[in-house]
């Protein structure tokens, strides 16, 4: 077999979705929704130093970015693979240019025209409010999805790599002191960035020495079942604690390690030159129990080439801040752009990084049992021969980077979970639902029992839920782009460069959805299966009025 | 030089700051929403030990009372010898 060397399919990605970047998204911008630069942004229009504040774009393309990346571009592509690089590859490069940088970007302009309404209430105006309510469901599944999913993945991060187990921990202390200076103190934040980050990676370094693992049984749980507990105890009491005390500086170091790990993987990539060992289409795929690829590598590949949750992001809060329209194309789609990249490293660490082809046959398997491990080991071996550094520490590293931003997003998952549940408890009028910690308590709660219906007990297999968790995060990026569709009929502008993605990424989850029913059937999964089949129903009943609405609106366009 | 460092320090220091202005802000939002309940507590009926206190600080918060009491769901000024709008 001729393998193929990495830098090749590296630059090939970068060159392609900054050529989407520069054209494509040109073309929208100008053709499809048509920036002003003269409209005057709810950032301006309401402002309130609050929720609207004008914010400088590439602050605003940090923040956001930030926001969205997290450990999702790095287990997707990990998992995927399986089916070899190239439907992966693609599937980044086309997803990031013509699927998610369209869909974050729109969602984001939809809402700076709707007076920075979330795409939440966009369906509510443009749909219906049954609409409405059903994908606000669908977005609290997402987060205990998201929650449960990463619980899961830290915890077989952790027991994987045992020197990852202090300095992950120590970043939390870290953030606290960062937090306490900043706010109390008012200690400029140049010094505890640079003291912050070196004793990071100080400490990365005392991991390496002493590693720690959990006892083998504990009350009759392993030791992945052990963390899963202690991280959900842990995020429970984060999302507590006031924000500047913790998330603030921890969203902010682990933002800082974003941009050096991106950079270092890129750096190592360049440097080390490794061939790519993975077959560029696996034939054996089949034999090892890997589902379909069409239309499972849609779903297991969402973040990095489109995810609903992005929409989320951009309408929720970066549409308060935009200060001037056309700013939308750059934090928007570089948003997006800015995964897809993350997505094509991991892609390359986990077909270049794992050895020959027999050892990289060896590690994929099985279906469904890899990510931010697998990234790990594969990275480690690159930023190893790349950057002449030890493996074992390389490997430290690129765990606590993926862990940091599992973490984080389980930190804001959990707090936003409770804060859904505390407006349902205003909303319906249940005072036991408004209590700080009675909400809090069925958040974790509720992500617990997913996470341990998952398979989540014997520490194995928890993976099995990912599939499941991109589903439903692709039908929300189908309904955004149904939305965004349905306002571009109203304003009777071309729709098809909206309606088309929506059309294939709705195909793909529920092909997905309906085919993953018949497999959690199977193994008796019974939770997962309760939440697919309630998934299927919400999303239906969205797209049935969604496209009844379409219809209405491309009449009365007429 | 100078002026690419101090953009970079900008960059950071907004980078730490705005994804929770707007929770922070919410937060002190909050507490001077309880505050201002405390200073016109009396005014509304609710007894204030602190009354002899607070009383200075009417005419300062004047300003804000107008938002504060839209805010808090009441369109027009909830005292009857108060009056506001």
């Amino acid at each position: 077999m001729v393998s193929m060397n990495a830098i090749y399919l590296v630059v090939t990605g970068v060159v392609f979705v900054s050529l989407g970047y520069i054209f494509y998204s040109k073309f929208i911008a100008e053709k499809i929704y048509r920036l002003d630069p003269n409209f005057e942004t709810p950032a301006h229009t309401k402002r309130d130093n609050v929720d609207y504040v004008p914010t400088d774009r590439v602050v605003l393309w940090g923040h956001h970015f930030t926001t969205v990346a997290g450990a999702a571009p790095i287990i997707g592509p990990a998992i995927a693979v399986i089916w070899g690089w190239l439907p992966a590859f693609i599937w980044v490069v086309l997803g990031t240019i013509f699927f998610a940088g369209v869909h974050d970007f729109g969602a984001l302009w939809a809402s700076v025209r709707n007076e920075g309404n979330s795409i939440g209430s966009l369906t509510g105006e443009v749909i219906s409010v049954r609409a409405r309510n059903l994908f606000m469901i669908i977005i609290f599944l997402l987060l205990l999805m998201v929650n449960a999913v990463f619980a899961v993945s830290i915890s077989n991060a952790l027991v994987a790599t045992p020197s990852s187990v202090i300095p992950t921990w120590s970043a939390i202390a870290v953030a606290v002191v960062i937090g306490v200076l900043i706010y109390k103190m008012h200690v400029p934040l140049i010094w505890p960035t640079i003291v912050g980050t070196v004793v990071l990676y100080a400490v990365i370094w005392v991991g390496d020495q002493v590693p720690v693992t959990l006892p083998e049984t504990f009350m009759g749980l392993s030791a992945g079942p052990q963390w899963i507990l202690i991280l959900f105890g842990y995020a429970a009491v984060a999302s507590l604690l006031p924000v500047w005390l913790l998330l603030q500086p921890r969203d902010y170091i682990n933002g800082i390690q974003l941009f050096i790990g991106l950079g270092l993987l890129y750096a190592a990539v360049l440097l080390a030159n490794p061939d790519v060992m993975a077959p560029a289409y696996n034939l054996d795929a089949k034999v090892i129990g890997a589902p379909p690829m069409v239309p499972l590598l849609f779903v297991t590949i969402a973040c990095g080439a489109i995810s609903g949750f992005h929409g989320l992001v951009a309408s929720g809060t970066t549409s308060k801040q935009l200060d001037k329209e056309p700013d939308a194309r750059f934090v928007g789609y570089l948003g997006s752009l800015g995964e897809g990249l993350l997505a094509i490293a991991t892609i390359v660490v986990v077909t270049a990084g794992l050895g020959s082809s027999e050892e990289w046959r060896a590690v994929y398997s099985e279906f469904g049992v890899h990510g931010i491990d697998t990234f790990t080991r594969g990275g480690a071996n690159i930023v190893a021969s790349g950057l002449g550094l030890p493996v074992e520490f390389a490997a430290t590293l690129l765990t606590v980077m993926a862990v940091l931003f599992a973490g984080t997003t389980m930190d804001s998952g959990v707090r936003i979970q409770r804060m859904i549940i505390q407006e349902w408890g205003t909303f319906y009028k249940l005072p036991v639902l408004q209590n700080h910690y009675l909400a809090t308590l069925f958040a974790v709660g509720s992500c617990l029992v997913l996470a341990f219906g998952a398979g989540g007990t014997d520490g194995q297999g928890g993976m099995l839920i990912w599939p499941l968790f991109g589903t439903t995060n692709q039908l929300l990026a189908g309904i955004t782009l149904l939305v965004i569709s349905i306002i571009l009929v109203k304003l009777k502008r071309p729709h098809k460069y909206t309606l088309y993605p929506m059309i294939f990424v709705t195909a793909m989850s529920f092909l997905s959805a309906l085919y993953q029913l018949r497999g959690l059937y199977e193994d008796g999964a019974w939770a997962l299966l309760f939440f697919d089949l309630l998934i299927i129903v919400a999303a239906i009943m969205v797209m049935l009025e969604g496209f009844s609405a379409f219809n209405r609106e491309k009449k009365n366009a007429v | 030089m100078w002026r690419a460092l101090k953009r970079w320090i900008y960059l950071a220091d907004e980078f730490y700051k705005a994804p929770y202005r707007s929770a922070i802000a919410r937060e002190k939002r909050d507490q001077e929403d309880l505050f201002m309940l405390l200073v016109f507590s009396e005014l509304m009926g609710v007894p204030n030990p602190a009354s002899y206190y607070t009383l200075e600080l009417q005419p300062i918060l004047l300003e804000n009372f107008h938002d504060w009491h839209t805010r808090m769901g009441m369109e027009k000024s909830p005292l009857d010898n108060f009056r506001c709008c």
